[in-house]
């Protein structure tokens, strides 16, 4: 008898070991990416004294002082406001584009365009960068919000049509097909068919395009104005003072990042979709 | 689909266009053709150029190798179902999704050399405290650090979709031919996960080369006053936009975009090497 239960004693205290590894590596995982988060969180609710104060990193009464700083002084609302007005009309914009131009490539399977896309995904930024300032600048357009939306719409076109042809092209042609001969035009089948089911794919791209421009520096450092400002560049700009107020910058970080990670919790699964379109075909 | 050329083409042509040229101070200043003489001063240049092209180099490639390894162990962890997998997943989406000046600047409070946890945290452990980004030596780890830190997540999840798209079965097979943990995983899982893997390489490559936002938030213009952070994505934007040197920013673009265009044939070749 021992000698046939012996093994699956093994096996088994073999698998709880391995599973209290398992557990204390999760924590682990957890723990490296959660902490320095919430640090930053926590120094956005500390006085400067107490972000000075090395000798009890954990120990602070919280205040909205910083807070209170960041909206108060900085015309803070207005540079939220700019990146959330400057991401919406980028993100409708480059859907309206992006969308149809998708479906087309899919469709009619449109190589060429196709590698044109994905040289606009290796294509360095800044070297669209210069001769858009080159313009630009000429014409007295930066500082413009439409300047920034354009300047988005094309790291968001790109990004929005690489999501959606792969989802496209996971459809079954046979939908259309069908709707042909139900008698819609090619036209109506893609707008009263594909459309209303590739509303999760769109989603999707919609999403991680939002993100894409909110998080975006790069461009908003070269192409604002004092007025049109966003967030990063807002942030940024609190570095240049004399002594930095980490209290302040923080805050601002937090505020910063507060919609992405709202977004995060509730749209885990369309951002984890998109991250992985096309890359699960190999 | 006409737009869309246009916003590559046109930019793309003019960038060509201005390498050629000795455009320098305002964008309304007359310029004149000047031949190759942009490209000849980039590749002549031993103090900017060529250090730039090694930096970017070194930060593509130590990150990229940090962060295939950390994933593929992440993705690992998270592939069988658990209880609370769904909080740990989304856990590990924060730090790529959100903002990179954001996650720049948290870094740089934690890696201050005389108010930064970090060195805290070293100091229980008895380990002396370190510069981080204030020396030059210690910048460019530190930032392939935090590089490491912030995409990690984001090439477990790619790998972790691609293992969830496994099938079972070879996997069992190899389970019935008594094959451990670790000959499962080397000799059954890995090959198959293969193009997945390329296919991570490949994104993460493509952006790690691109890398500004983290770099001039910690560094700024010039990559610092020893240059210690400066790539060559941070060396035309200084040439670009502290200097206005358009023209030999604009050759030293056309160049670092041959470089990345480079790279990436040069993985899609081998890919299609193993697919043969």
């Amino acid at each position: 008898m021992s000698t046939t239960t012996a093994p699956v004693i093994r096996r088994r205290r073999k698998k709880t070991a391995y599973q209290s590894f398992r557990v204390v590596m999760l924590v682990l995982v957890v723990v490296t990416f959660v902490v320095p988060l919430l640090w930053m969180v926590a120094a956005s609710f500390k006085s400067n004294v107490d972000i000075q104060d090395t000798s009890r990193p954990f120990t602070f009464v919280p205040n909205l002082d910083n807070y209170a700083e960041v909206f108060g002084n900085d015309n803070y609302l207005q540079f939220v406001f700019n990146s959330f007005i400057i991401a919406l009309c980028a993100v409708v914009i480059s859907l309206l584009l992006g969308v149809p131009a998708a479906y087309a490539m899919s469709r009619f399977s449109m190589q060429k365009s196709a590698l044109v896309v994905l040289l606009a995904r290796i294509i360095p930024g800044i070297s669209l960068l210069v001769p858009w300032y080159y313009v630009f600048a000429n014409l007295g357009w930066v500082g413009s919000y439409g300047v920034m939306i354009l300047s988005h719409m094309f790291i968001l076109i790109p990004v929005i049509v690489y999501i959606l042809m792969s989802f496209f092209d996971s459809m079954p042609l046979e939908l259309e097909e069908a709707a042909l001969v139900d008698g819609l035009t090619p036209i109506g089948a893609f707008w009263r068919i594909l459309l209303p089911l590739s509303v999760p794919g769109v989603a999707t791209a919609a999403i991680l395009a939002f993100i894409f421009s909110w998080n975006n520096f790069m461009f908003a450092l070269v192409l604002t104005g004092a007025q049109t400002r966003t967030l990063p560049v807002a942030v940024f700009d609190f570095v240049s003072y004399a002594s930095i107020d980490w209290g302040a910058i923080m805050a601002a970080s937090t505020i910063m990042t507060l919609p992405i990670i709202v977004i995060a919790l509730f749209a885990q699964r369309y951002i984890v979709s998109g991250l992985t379109a096309g890359a699960t075909k190999g | 689909m006409i737009f869309t050329i246009l916003l590559i083409a046109f930019p793309l042509g003019w960038t060509i266009y201005l390498s050629f040229t000795d455009s320098f101070g305002s964008v309304r200043a007359p310029f004149d053709f000047v031949g190759f003489d942009n490209y000849v001063t980039a590749l002549t240049d031993t103090s900017r150029f060529w250090p730039a092209v090694l930096r970017t180099l070194i930060f593509t490639v130590g990150a990229l190798a940090f962060e295939l390894v950390a994933g593929m162990a992440i993705a690992l962890l998270l592939w069988r179902p658990f209880k609370g997998q769904a909080w740990v997943r989304v856990v590990v989406l924060l730090p790529f999704v959100a903002t990179p000046v954001a996650i720049a600047m948290m870094w740089r409070l934690i890696f201050d050399p005389n108010i930064g946890f970090a060195n805290q945290v070293l100091g229980w452990i008895g380990i002396p405290p370190q510069p981080w980004f204030s020396s030059p030596e210690t910048t460019l780890p530190s930032l392939i650090f935090v590089d490491v830190w912030e995409f990690t997540p984001m090439i477990a999840i790619v790998l972790l979709a691609g293992l969830t798209a496994l099938s079972d079965e070879p996997d069992e097979a190899a389970r019935i031919d008594g094959a451990n943990a670790w000959q499962r995983f080397w000799l059954v899982t890995l090959p198959l996960m293969r193009p997945v893997v390329l296919v991570a390489i490949m994104l993460r490559a493509i952006d790690a080369l691109k890398t500004f936002d983290l770099l001039y938030t910690v560094k700024g213009q010039g990559g610092g006053s020893f240059h210690e952070a400066e790539t060559l994505n941070i060396y035309a934007y200084t040439l670009s936009f502290q200097y206005n040197s358009f023209g030999l920013a604009s050759a030293v673009l056309i160049l670092f975009f041959l470089m990345v265009l480079l790279s990436m044939w040069l993985l899609t070749l081998r890919r299609k090497e193993r697919t043969k």
